[in-house]
């Protein structure tokens, strides 16, 4: 287990830095267009080969780490805290609370947030810089993200609601913040690393999808929602399976998170 | 229980009411309301193009609008879909069984590969196997939807693989988790020290710990497959709900979202408030 | 005995070497969103129109020439106001109702009813007031504009007769197919017309085809997966990645019939009430920022990398596909950075430290806008940003959703550049009469001028009117060729690629001859057959 936990680190840590560094591990810029080699495949130039207009794959790969492994655990993480604020919250203190914010949460489950996200496209200005525009993606998926955990954390704080070390602590005189944060929050530990672990790769897609309402990262800047994107169009992986390395890290990150994630529940029983 | 469910249907009602008035409104609010894509065609006249945003345009303030529409709709009447031009009930009524049969089948699919991986783990309690559904998880949750869709497509499945394989690792990662810890519960051990079969602790002991949260987990499956079915029948050119409220969210069609919005308000509610009253009768006693 | 057997293998030899019947199975992009042929202005429901609709005159999209069809000849006035046209007899609809001049009054005044508000109609409103008709026998009818209707002959092409008695109302047809079954949202199932009126050269009744499976699917990969395996027979459009991706494979199945009719354009906000800043409606409202910008833009490389070579650097308005019209005097626009910057530096501009200013210090950077889902015009505007970058320009990018994007560049005006893509289905200039007029709404760059703003937009006026006032060809053209001159010259629109009409036919198909005019596969589909 420790050897898997130093594993899932090194993973993290290589790619981090790989990100860090990538204006001098990448042979070229991400926005760089090699007009004379699009849609080659790998070579001693291009390692991973190039997109459809000749910009050298692995540096967009590294590039793109940078937005992406930052802010979509950001968002999750954001996601993650409104789904305890709301849920948990709400499944503790039951009644009247734990209805209404329920009722809620269903509701947000089913308006078309679409919406919402085209009108903030419109109140933003069509320059606005790449970072504001990157930040407000991801903000509006933390926000928009949290409603299915919610439910789930509402189940599972209900149940604890009754328990007898809650029911001491109360007796204790024991406030209920604190209640809730020292004592309740560790057992909702399970679906809050489920939640902040679906959450990493769905926002990484949902960022990617986002760009058809003008939100999103923008060109030339990469993602990982863009480089995965590129497998939309009938890629075969047999006769090209360089464009599979976007998943593949993909896939590897999001792993050792959950290995790391579920160590440390381990180590907590 | 009764009380219980009261409630529920209380709910139930204010959400879906909620629901149809706030999609309205953030449909009018959002731009390209009175657009259509037959303004750029450059044989239409002044007149004839000024009649067309008069046709979209509504004049009347979302309120207005909304107590019309919910007037029409306790007389049955749905009004008409502004860009297929048809009675937004009958467009309803043709695709709603397209979609029932691909929400149903992804969610089985979904489920039953969630739990027998979330399952099996618990039994084989081998590293290499929890890192392969974690790596299978991952994957599933990192391919586009449009990829998932292809591959339906591919393999003659319809839209239900690609429903199910996008419910599985939501549906996987919730229900290891959950199983993991009611695992790690002092009375497992116990009964497990004390030569308990693994299928007794795992039916009477293991899931009356669980069930509750798996019933919630159940609950909001089902509005993950409900969005889920969007982008796939979209992509696979099924006509079901899905394509039908994706064709109005690109055409500002606003009687077809509102009624959408309400029919997904319904089973949302309904599901979860199904999954509240399960977990209700079935709690365990306090420890 | 022997008589006999001549004659039976002269009956056999004169049968098409295919054989007759069987279903042709392909896709439409959208939803048909009406069935009634005046309200028609999407493309599912012209291909709907186009397959089941009789018309008086079709264009033959091959020569481009109008041929007679349910009209046999027709005769049009010298001022072009009126058309009297002699209809062919013995002419039933598809649910046996008999067909006579009736019909065609019935189905004029229905056109030209105001309150319909159908562009096909408002294709023939030149002027202010009514439509008069006049039934002479049941096979001779005329026709009378207010105004001189320009290109006549070519408009009856979009006009598809309508029963006036039937009971089925626009599901009675007199085109080669008839609607048989409609699945709201899967499929649109075409059957044959057992009463259509044309044969071919032998006395055979067409179409020789049983009927046609439509089905709806937006998805371009899902439409291409299913045809690579023999479930779809056609894809009408293809782009040019997915071409490329069969000829690979089946080279004998895509065809590259030439430049088609369709062209991408890029335009700057000249709408002095826009919201954007006033430094910025100066650039965009300057001609020679306009040919600088349009200089610096790699039309090679568009054509190249988007297109994969299946595409060339537009020369102005019109595509060399519309033979009759094109300017071929004209040249494309040289891609010369060095000279667009030579350009923007006599205009004040000057570049500094690789960014360029404007005389007032502002560093020139502006956003362009086009529709989401279009990968080609998405591509596109990344190697124009690089483009643009060499010298000095920032462009940033941004994808919208239709509606959003409809109403930005036709109602709000807060948008800097857009590139969008004009589909021409009009050979005839005149139908684009919305787009020159100054005072037109269609004139996208800056719509609705109370007077012409500028020179140039005033010359355009008058030569758009004076094509529209007279039936000489020759006249016709000389006016348009210097609207296409100006156009060249003052890039309110910077035309950039006239793209290739790609389509793909399975090998089972025979008798298809894709054009470059649309629908570029289909439109001799009623001679189509199957091979067994």
């Amino acid at each position: 287990m420790k050897t898997l936990r130093i594993a899932a680190w090194s993973c993290l840590a290589l790619v981090a830095l790989a990100s860090i560094f990538a204006p001098w591990l990448a042979p070229h810029g991400y926005a760089w267009q090699d007009r004379e080699s699009f849609s080659a495949p790998p070579s001693r130039e291009h390692w991973l080969g190039t997109d459809d207009l000749g910009r050298d794959r692995f540096a967009r790969v590294l590039y793109g780490t940078r937005v992406s492994l930052l802010l979509a655990p950001a968002a999750s993480l954001l996601s993650t805290l409104l789904a305890v604020l709301i849920g948990g919250v709400a499944g503790y203190c039951g009644g009247f609370w734990e209805r209404t914010a329920m009722a809620a949460t269903d509701l947000c489950l089913s308006l078309p947030w679409l919406f919402l996200l085209i009108t903030v496209r419109a109140v933003l200005p069509l320059d606005v810089s790449p970072f504001t525009s990157v930040v407000v993606t991801f903000g509006v998926l933390g926000l928009l993200g949290w409603t299915s955990a919610a439910r789930v954390l509402c189940a599972s704080a209900k149940m604890l609601r009754s328990s007898d070390f809650l029911r001491q602590a109360r007796a204790a005189g024991i406030s209920a913040p604190r209640i809730f944060w020292i004592h309740v929050v560790p057992h909702l530990r399970p679906i809050l690393a489920a939640q902040f672990w679906i959450s990493i790769p769905v926002f990484i897609l949902s960022e990617a999808n986002l760009g058809i309402l003008g939100l999103g990262v923008p060109e030339p800047m990469p993602s990982w929602g863009s480089l995965l994107r590129e497998m939309e169009g009938l890629v075969s992986f047999r006769e090209e399976p360089w464009k599979f390395v976007p998943l593949a890290l993909l896939v590897a990150v999001v792993t050792a998170f959950q290995l790391i994630l579920s160590d440390k529940e381990q180590v907590a029983a | 229980m009764r009380r219980k469910a009261l409630h529920h249907v209380v709910s139930l009602v204010l959400v879906i009411v909620a629901g149809g008035f706030l999609s309205a409104t953030l449909v009018r609010l959002a731009p390209g309301r009175d657009a259509d894509e037959s303004m750029l065609d450059p044989h239409l006249s002044s007149a004839s193009r000024q009649a067309l945003m008069a046709a979209r345009h509504n004049d009347q303030s979302a309120v207005q609008f909304y107590v019309d529409s919910t007037r029409k709709l306790l007389r049955g009447d749905l009004g008409i879909s502004q860009s297929l031009g048809q009675p937004v009930a009958k467009l309803i009524r043709e695709r709603a069984p397209a979609t029932a049969r691909l929400v149903s089948l992804g969610l089985l699919i979904g489920w039953t590969a969630a739990l027998a991986f979330a399952f099996t783990s618990n039994v084989v309690r081998a590293r290499s196997y929890e890192i392969a559904t974690i790596a299978l998880s991952a994957a599933l949750l990192s391919l586009p939807a449009a990829v998932l869709a292809l591959l339906s497509v591919m393999w003659n499945l319809g839209g239900s693989l690609a429903i199910g394989l996008a419910v599985f690792p939501r549906v996987h990662r919730y229900a290891r988790n959950l199983l993991d810890a009611a695992y790690a519960r002092p009375h497992i051990i116990t009964a497990r020290a004390k030569g308990l079969s693994g299928s007794r602790i795992l039916f009477f002991h293991v899931i009356p710990v669980a069930g509750p949260q798996l019933l919630a987990v159940a609950g909001i499956s089902l509005s993950m497959a409900v969005g889920a079915a969007i982008p796939v029948e979209a992509l696979c050119g099924i006509a079901g709900i899905g394509q039908l409220a994706w064709q109005a969210a690109m055409s500002r069609d606003l009687p077809v979202i509102v009624h959408i919005t309400r029919i997904v308000a319904l089973l949302t509610v309904a599901a979860n408030s199904l999954a509240d009253l399960a977990a209700s009768a079935n709690r365990e006693p306090a420890q | 005995m022997k008589k006999c057997l001549l004659i039976l293998w002269l009956l056999l030899g004169s049968l098409p070497l295919c054989a007759q019947g069987g279903e042709v199975h392909f896709c439409l992009r959208w939803e048909p969103k009406t069935f009634d042929p005046q309200r028609v202005d999407d493309d599912a429901s012209l291909t709907v129109r186009f397959l089941t609709g009789g018309v008086l005159a079709r264009v033959n999209r091959k020569t481009q020439l109008a041929e007679p069809e349910l009209a046999e000849s027709w005769k049009i006035s010298k001022d072009s106001r009126e058309i009297t046209l002699k209809l062919r007899s013995g002419v039933r609809f598809s649910d046996g109702t008999p067909f006579s001049a009736e019909d065609v009054a019935f189905t004029i005044q229905r056109l030209m009813d105001p309150q319909l508000h159908s562009s096909t109609g408002d294709a023939f409103r030149s002027g202010p007031g009514a439509v008069t008709t006049k039934v002479i026998s049941p096979t001779q009818i005329s026709v009378t504009f207010p105004a001189p209707v320009i290109g006549l002959d070519h408009l009856l092409d979009q006009v598809a007769i309508m029963s006036k008695d039937s009971a089925k109302k626009e599901m009675a047809v007199l085109g080669p197919f008839m609607v048989a079954e409609y699945k709201a949202g899967a499929s649109l199932h075409l059957a044959r017309n057992p009463n259509y009126w044309k044969h071919d050269a032998q006395g055979h009744a067409l179409p020789y085809l049983d009927g046609i499976m439509l089905d709806i699917q937006g998805n371009r990969d899902v439409e291409l997966l299913r045809f690579q395996r023999g479930e779809l027979d056609l894809i009408n459009t293809l782009d040019s990645e997915y071409y490329e991706k069969l000829a690979a494979t089946s080279p004998a199945v895509v065809h590259d019939a030439g430049p088609s009719l369709d062209s991408e354009q890029m335009w700057f906000n000249q709408v002095q009430k826009s919201p954007i800043p006033d430094y910025k409606k100066a650039w965009f409202r300057s001609t020679i920022f306009r040919q600088a910008i349009s200089e610096a833009i790699n039309r090679d490389d568009l054509c190249r990398i988007v297109f994969r070579g299946h595409a060339r650097p537009a020369i102005g308005v019109l595509s060399p596909a519309n033979r009759f019209w094109f300017n071929n005097k004209l040249n494309p626009v040289a891609y010369s950075p060095e000279s667009a910057l030579k350009r923007l530096t006599s205009a004040g501009f000057r570049l500094d430290q690789g960014i360029l200013h404007d005389a007032q210090g502002h560093a020139v950077e502006f956003s362009v806008i086009t529709n989401s889902g279009n990968k080609g015009r998405e591509r596109m505007i990344v190697l124009m940003q690089q483009d643009l970058q060499k010298i000095g320009i920032k462009v940033s990018v941004v994808t919208l959703d239709f509606p959003a994007l409809i109403e930005r560049i036709s109602q709000s005006f807060n948008y800097e550049a857009v590139l969008l893509g004009l589909s021409n289905t009009d050979l005839d200039p005149n139908g684009q009469m919305n787009v020159w007029l100054s005072s037109a709404e269609d004139h996208q760059w800056n719509p609705q001028q109370k007077t012409p703003e500028t020179p140039w937009e005033a010359e355009i006026d008058q030569l758009m009117h004076a094509q529209a006032s007279t039936t000489d060809a020759a006249k016709r053209k000389k006016s348009f060729d210097r609207v296409q001159e100006i156009v060249l010259e003052q890039n309110p629109f910077i035309y950039l690629i006239t793209k290739n009409a790609l389509s793909a036919v399975s090998l089972r198909v025979r008798g298809a001859d894709p054009v470059a005019v649309a629908p570029q596969t289909y439109w001799n589909i009623e001679r189509w057959t199957l091979q067994k």
